[in-house]
């Protein structure tokens, strides 16, 4: 496979084997400098100068003292941070599971052999190529009370009609599920149904052979199957999570109160207008912990194991 | 008579089953369309009927209004110029972002995929990595190191900052697909006498078509819906639409229009919903295949 040692005629003579590859080889490597400049000065150096700033007194500009820990004691006692962190994980967990089975719903659905499919795939995915402001601007429309749902509702004659979830305090976050769900889902069934189609038809005859009903068949037989597809779903459906911001700023601006903020929008927000740098790196550190924690292995084994060509 | 070999599935005939199939999904499409007609039919209503009317129903007067005020005079904060400015904002970013990330992709990808260079895939390997990690752990440095060299708050800047942050996923999308190319037609080429550049122009990226489709599509739709960026980056002139369809809507001054905000969410919506209707099955390709590769 050294596809280098290949001894070319109109390779250069003179020097020894390991020169001469190593004369070959400088363009590739040249053409690679600034990517690994970038890798090294930003996903390494930033990084590693984030974390370093949270262990400062940094306010509004940054400073190079060492508090320890202080930072991170003052954050996690910090109300804002706290409902941060409970909002993303009551955010994350319902949007995954709530993608994944709507996604393998409308996938399966889909996979019935039925007419229009191109059509419904379309209507299910378009909301995935716009933008999570888009999305939010749309659904905070749709969701105010005044003029939205609500009031739809109650000029059908429902009168005492209430949906005020959008401004109340313990269910705005769930409006932002909602949107969310609206933009992801169709993501989800693309994916999974294109594992559907890869499911071998033998599998679905001897299926039928035996009698097996198409619900059970898809519960203990396909679903494991497209096992593959589910990670790859749930990896970017969790690279979505993290990086939740847009939508909430579009939707709520973290309000009624800090009722929908979450870790993104608090790093921002001390970054860039509370003048708080040591607290906000802090909370940049703490999502990087867990970002890391979560998908280190998975990387792990996905790409960094199988060296080289064939991925 | 001669029989008709029967070709393709077996009609189904409506049953019960097959009326519930397209009862969930038509019911299912209605929840994924109803945003988008709400946004097109309140875009169209003067505001007298957008506060007495029904949300769901069609414009009794339509009128093209509020699409015109969106476009050239609704008010950003202090000025009122419309979202057009922001779509030639991010028109600009768009087209130098998205020329220089795939350019970088593709070098990557055939430098990875083809030549052996030391420490290359330890290189690929944090890339990798950094493309999961959340973008607040980088924005800071990042602020500092752009002001310190005096572009921070500028075209260049932007542009810079997508590039960077397109190179993970731009990188791993060529360098797998270059991996399904034959090495033979490397190794001809070698014998052949070609260097890394000659190579890359003459052989590789003529049979790169259909990964550069993928790559447009997705950098194309990625960086015009980007918002964190721009905000953070491209500084008050140059500010993308996105931003501005947020400065615009939830800006706090005055009764809001709400047909207005809805013309320029359509405004902001269209480039990457043209994409999306004309790409059709290369959209999903491409995002299946540029975020992970299953």
């Amino acid at each position: 496979m050294d596809s280098i040692s290949i001894r070319a005629p109109s390779m250069p003579s003179g020097g020894t084997k390991t020169q001469r590859r190593v004369k070959t080889r400088l363009p590739a490597a040249i053409a690679l400098l600034p990517t690994a400049l970038i890798v090294l000065v930003v996903y390494i150096g930033c990084m590693l100068w984030t974390v370093r700033l949270s262990f400062t007194s940094s306010t509004l500009l940054p400073k190079l003292d060492w508090v320890g820990l202080a930072q991170y004691s003052r954050l996690f006692v910090n109300d804002r941070f706290l409902t941060s962190a409970s909002n993303i994980i009551i955010f994350g967990a319902l949007f995954i599971s709530g993608c994944l089975i709507i996604g393998f719903l409308l996938a399966v659905f889909i996979d019935q052999n039925i007419r229009g499919e191109g059509l419904f795939r379309t209507v299910f995915l378009y909301p995935y190529s716009m933008s999570f402001v888009v999305t939010g601007v749309a659904w905070q429309w749709f969701l105010n009370p005044g003029l939205g749902l609500q009031k739809l509702v109650r000029d059908m004659g429902f009168e005492s009609f209430t949906f005020d979830w959008l401004v109340n305090q313990r269910m705005a976050i769930y409006t932002i599920v909602v949107a969310g769900l609206w933009h992801g889902a169709g993501l989800t069934m693309a994916i999974l149904l294109a594992g559907l189609r890869g499911v071998d038809k033998d599998l679905w005859k001897a299926a039928k052979i035996d009698g097996i009903p198409t619900w059970r068949v898809y519960t203990s037989v396909v679903l494991p199957l497209l096992r593959p597809m589910v990670v790859t779903a749930v990896v970017l459906l969790t690279t979505g999570v993290v990086k939740l911001y847009d939508l909430v700023v579009a939707m709520t601006l973290g309000g009624p109160g800090i009722a929908t903020e979450v870790p993104a929008k608090f790093v921002m927000d001390h970054l860039f207008e509370r003048n708080n740098i040591g607290l906000g790196t802090a909370a940049a550190t703490i999502m990087l912990i867990t970002v890391v924690s979560i998908l280190a292995p998975w990387v792990y084994v996905r790409y960094v194991r199988p060296q080289g060509r064939h991925a | 008579m001669s029989t008709v070999v029967p070709q393709g599935r077996r009609p189904q005939h409506l049953t019960i089953g097959r009326i519930g199939v397209y009862a969930f999904l038509v019911t299912a499409a209605l929840f994924f369309l109803l945003p988008l007609w709400i946004m097109v039919v309140t875009s169209l209503k003067p505001m007298e009927e957008i506060r007495l009317g029904n949300i769901l129903a069609l414009p009794s007067a339509m009128t093209f209004e509020a699409w015109a005020k969106a476009w050239s005079s609704a008010c950003t904060g202090l000025e009122c110029n419309g979202i057009s400015v922001g779509f030639w904002n991010s028109m600009r970013i768009l087209i130098p972002s998205v020329i220089l990330s795939i350019m970088a992709g593709a070098i990557n990808g055939y430098a990875l995929s083809f030549w052996r260079v030391k420490g290359a895939n330890l290189m690929f390997g944090v890339l990798l990595l950094g493309a999961f990690i959340p973008y607040q752990v980088f924005l800071y440095p990042l602020v500092r190191i752009f002001s310190l060299s005096g572009i921070y708050n500028s075209l260049t800047c932007i542009v810079l900052v997508h590039v960077i942050f397109g190179l993970p996923t731009m990188t791993l999308l060529f360098r797998n697909y270059y991996a399904g190319l034959p090495i033979e037609l490397f190794k001809a080429a070698r014998i052949d006498g070609g260097g890394f550049w000659s190579i890359f122009f003459r052989v590789i990226l003529p049979m790169s078509t259909p990964i550069l489709v993928v790559a447009t599509i997705l950098q194309v739709t990625g960086i015009w819906n980007d918002f964190i960026f721009g905000l953070t980056f491209a500084g008050r002139e140059n500010l993308p639409m996105t931003v501005q369809l947020n400065n615009i809507v939830n800006s706090t001054q005055g009764e809001r229009a709400y047909n207005v905000d809805m013309a320029a969410t359509m405004l902001a919506a269209l480039v990457p919903l043209v994409v999306y209707f004309v790409s059709g099955r290369w959209f999903v390709r491409g995002i299946a295949a540029g975020a992970v590769k299953g």
